[in-house]
């Protein structure tokens, strides 16, 4: 009988993002699939799905690691990575609670779905600052520390900040 | 592109290792042309902004290789690829190997380029082979970022001082004569083509014709004549430039093969 897959969430919602690190991998939303399947030599294999943000992110193989050495700790070893390419992650699947903590890490989230048609028409976001919520605020670069991110600052309490692109 | 027909058999099989090896090598050439920008740029921004982008292309480099060497079936994985082969088995198109320059040449290289990949991966998309359109969708998203930043730039430098100006426009006379390579389609393209697998690389001109029109009117640059030289980057002939960069490059897998850290 197959285990059940609860009890893999759960670990996975403690592994945290090793660049935005108050997000777990679930939410970021780029836990695809969790699985049990039978291997060609008839074992049970944990199949965990996860799907990388940016193609070149580097953190991508630390998360990775970082999922199978939680996995490994609370009793589920060999767990198999599977990379999932399609559909491609979309910053839409960051989670509400994923939103509200970068919120409170001083980092903004997305302004709005990709799908919304003012971010089609490449019409750039009104981004509150995540400090002090004026819409008073900039673009300085649209590359920032990480892939995931824009660097923008404030033109009323006048920081810099990170925002979390609409991608 | 045509509707699919039956299973590829060994040409296609080919014509995909080769066609994924072209894709590949494209951005990872690219990828490292803007990496060579880290710690030099202009300005803070515009390094981490070219870094970034140098990441994108290396992680779409990845992807690709990784998916020809499965294709070829002789182990050799991504590295194998990237660090191991001569310039004349590499299969980028020349443009991509061209020397950065100042920031406008290098801004010139990556319009042309990204135009070239934006119509690229849009029409890939379709293709009837699942991994390369699934490798395209998530490729596109990320070119369409680098599209809109290559083209604020030129479109700054184009429009903006004498100097700019005749920087950018002497760049672009120069690369120019490079970008028939991008829809010059060979038996490859043609064998993929039949297959559904990959777009025609002459329907793509239209359009990108079009992009590179509209940058180039609001950055006040006149489109150069058209350039009667054939280049065969794609083919493994290369301009003198790649070698050196290979060289550099691969220095530390063909000094210590195999090192890992």
């Amino acid at each position: 009988m197959a285990p059940d897959t609860d009890s893999v969430w759960r670990v996975l919602g403690t592994v945290p993002d090793p660049e935005i690190p108050v997000l777990s991998v679930l939410d970021l939303g780029i836990v695809r699939h969790v699985r049990w399947e039978a291997s060609a030599a008839g074992r049970l294999e944990l199949h965990v799905g996860i799907t990388p943000t940016y193609s070149g992110c580097p953190a991508t193989e630390v998360i990775r690691h970082d999922v199978c050495r939680a996995l490994d700790a609370a009793g589920f070893a060999d767990a198999v990575i599977d990379e999932v390419l399609a559909p491609a992650w979309s910053s839409d699947w960051l989670t509400e609670a994923g939103r509200n903590k970068l919120l409170a890490f001083g980092i903004a989230p997305p302004e709005r779905a990709v799908s919304h048609p003012r971010h089609l028409l490449g019409a750039p976001a009104p981004v509150p600052c995540p400090r002090c919520g004026s819409h008073a605020t900039q673009r300085v670069s649209e590359f920032g520390s990480t892939p995931c991110k824009a660097h923008y600052r404030c033109t009323a309490c006048l920081e810099p900040f990170d925002y979390f692109k609409c991608f | 592109m045509n509707a699919p027909e039956a299973a590829p058999d060994e040409q296609v099989h080919a014509a995909l290792f080769q066609y994924l090896l072209r894709l590949g090598d494209t951005s990872l050439v690219l990828g490292q042309r803007l990496g060579e920008w880290v710690g030099h740029a202009p300005a803070l921004e515009e390094d981490l902004g070219l870094a970034n982008l140098s990441l994108d292309l290396i992680g779409q480099a990845r992807l690709f290789l990784t998916y020809a060497g499965e294709i070829e079936g002789k182990c050799r994985d991504e590295d194998a690829l990237a660090f191991l082969r001569d310039a004349p088995d590499f299969a980028n198109l020349t443009l991509a190997e061209q020397p950065n320059g100042d920031f406008g040449r290098t801004i010139v290289r990556q319009c042309l380029l990204d135009a070239w990949q934006l119509e690229l991966y849009e029409a890939l998309q379709a293709s009837a082979d699942a991994r390369l359109a699934s490798i395209a969708v998530k490729a596109l998203k990320e070119t369409r970022y680098h599209f809109h930043y290559s083209c604020g730039w030129l479109v700054r430098l184009g429009d903006g001082t004498s100097e700019s100006h005749a920087r950018v426009e002497q760049a672009l006379e120069d690369l120019w004569r490079f970008t028939d390579e991008l829809f010059a389609a060979d038996e490859v393209d043609e064998r993929l083509g039949r297959k559904g697998l990959a777009p025609g690389l002459a329907d793509l001109q239209p359009r990108w014709s079009m992009r590179i029109d509209a940058v180039l009117g609001e950055a006040k640059l006149r489109r150069p004549a058209p350039s009667p030289y054939p280049w065969h980057g794609k083919r493994g002939v290369h301009t003198e430039h790649l070698g050196h960069m290979l060289s550099e490059m691969q220095h530390l897998q063909r000094t210590y093969p195999g090192a890992r850290w």
